[in-house]
């Protein structure tokens, strides 16, 4: 299973091709909403992506809760198959 | 007792298509003075740059019959040649009576068959379906379907999750018997489970759970699309024209991704007409196909794959040759 870097490394590829934000930008303690500007349409579209990528499920209850680049680092960790 | 039962040719074709649109053009700039919402935020959100309302005496009946009788023009057909009538929409003003019967006999098809069918958004799709089967089953001779909503009547009008979505308009095609097949097979299905994510909040105002709807709609759509391709045998780069069910330019542009994924051409013309229509239900795709003859983009013969996916939730694709 992936390490919290390399989920963030692969996190960050994904926020980059759905919202145009540089991978260096996304970081742990960023908001998605408030910093990187990332609508809820395509949080969906990161989620999907994210679970491809990880295996992993995001319901958009779960989905609703991750806040943060770190919030879904963690879920993703605590989560992935 | 053996009954005898009829038997029709064996291929259906789309004959003509036609539309119409209410003349009201209500832009996004418009909207920002009954809501909080501003123009940049709309086009980022959904892709829509300005849309149709109709006015209050123009009624969903009214768009149908005018749509209708365009496409029966461009069919090159009178009103006598048709019977039967077939109406997908879900926003008549009541549940009694249906809009099909009074479509129909406004119209001048007397004692048509006529019934209205609801699939919501994929109301169209459906109903060609359904119209192609009917002639193919000798049901039917030639059949009228018309997708037509007035869905203004029922979204709150300062409601900004909904009201910068959706319009009002009309948009039909007369299906008849051919010698080469010209409509595919229907590759339809529903989603019962989701129910709740599209509804009608108090009875009364269209609602819908943006995230879950855009989840299913941008993931689940391209396989139905690509089954249709499969049932009617044909690749995915034969698509010349694909039209999705115009719900928002995200979700049109994520279907379009995934087909190209999967060997459709970078040439092949995606459907924008939302930009110019908003989001009009069972009357979108044929709206959009009219559209897009006129302008030029569809061209007779081209391949168009065509899905639609809405409330229900319901979705049906299939492939048409272009009239």
């Amino acid at each position: 299973m992936a390490d919290k870097e390399e989920i963030l490394a692969g996190l960050a590829e994904i926020v980059e091709e759905v919202a145009g934000v540089a991978q260096d930008d996304v970081s742990s303690e960023k908001s998605f909403v408030d910093d990187l500007d990332i609508d809820s349409l395509s949080m969906v579209e990161i989620a999907v992506q994210a679970e491809d990528k990880f295996g992993v499920k995001i319901p958009d209850d779960e989905l609703a809760n991750l806040k943060t680049v770190g919030d879904a680092v963690d879920y993703v960790a605590a989560n992935a198959a | 007792m053996t009954l005898r039962l009829k038997q029709g040719p064996a291929a259906t074709r789309v004959l003509g298509i036609g539309s119409t649109q209410p003349e009201r053009v209500v832009t996004n700039d418009d909207l920002s003075t009954i809501m909080d919402t501003n123009d940049q935020w709309i086009r980022d959100r959904v892709g829509i740059i300005e849309r149709r309302f109709a006015e209050k005496d123009e009624l969903l009946v009214d768009m149908a019959v005018t749509a209708g009788r365009n496409a029966l023009a461009d069919a090159g057909i009178t009103p006598s040649e048709v019977d039967t009538v077939i109406v997908p929409n879900c926003t008549m003003p009541a549940p009694i009576p249906n809009a099909a019967a009074q479509v129909a006999d406004r119209i001048g098809v007397v004692g048509a068959g006529a019934f209205d069918l609801n699939a919501a958004c994929a109301g169209f799709c459906y109903g060609l379906g359904v119209a192609s089967d009917l002639v193919r089953a000798g049901s039917s001779g030639k059949v009228l379907v018309i997708g037509a909503e007035k869905l203004t009547d029922w979204v709150e009008p300062t409601d900004r999750a909904n009201a910068i979505i959706f319009a009002d308009g009309a948009g039909a095609a007369v299906v008849g018997g051919a010698d080469e097949p010209g409509i595919g097979p229907v590759a339809w299905g529903s989603a019962g489970d989701l129910v709740d994510t599209i509804y009608m909040r108090d009875h009364r105002y269209l609602s819908q759970e943006g995230q879950s709807v855009f989840r299913w709609a941008t993931t689940r759509i391209a396989p139905i699309a690509l089954r249709a391709l499969e049932l009617a045998g044909v690749e995915p780069s034969d698509v010349d024209v694909l039209i999705p069910h115009q719900a928002n330019l995200r979700i049109v542009d994520a279907i379009a991704k995934k087909l190209r994924a999967r060997g459709a051409r970078e040439d092949m013309v995606v459907a924008d007409d939302i930009k110019y229509s908003g989001n009009t239900s069972s009357a979108s795709i044929p709206l959009a196909l009219d559209h897009m003859r006129k302008a030029g983009t569809a061209k007779s013969g081209d391949v168009v794959l065509m899905v639609g996916f809405g409330a229900g939730l319901s979705y049906a694709g299939q492939v048409i040759i272009c009239p």
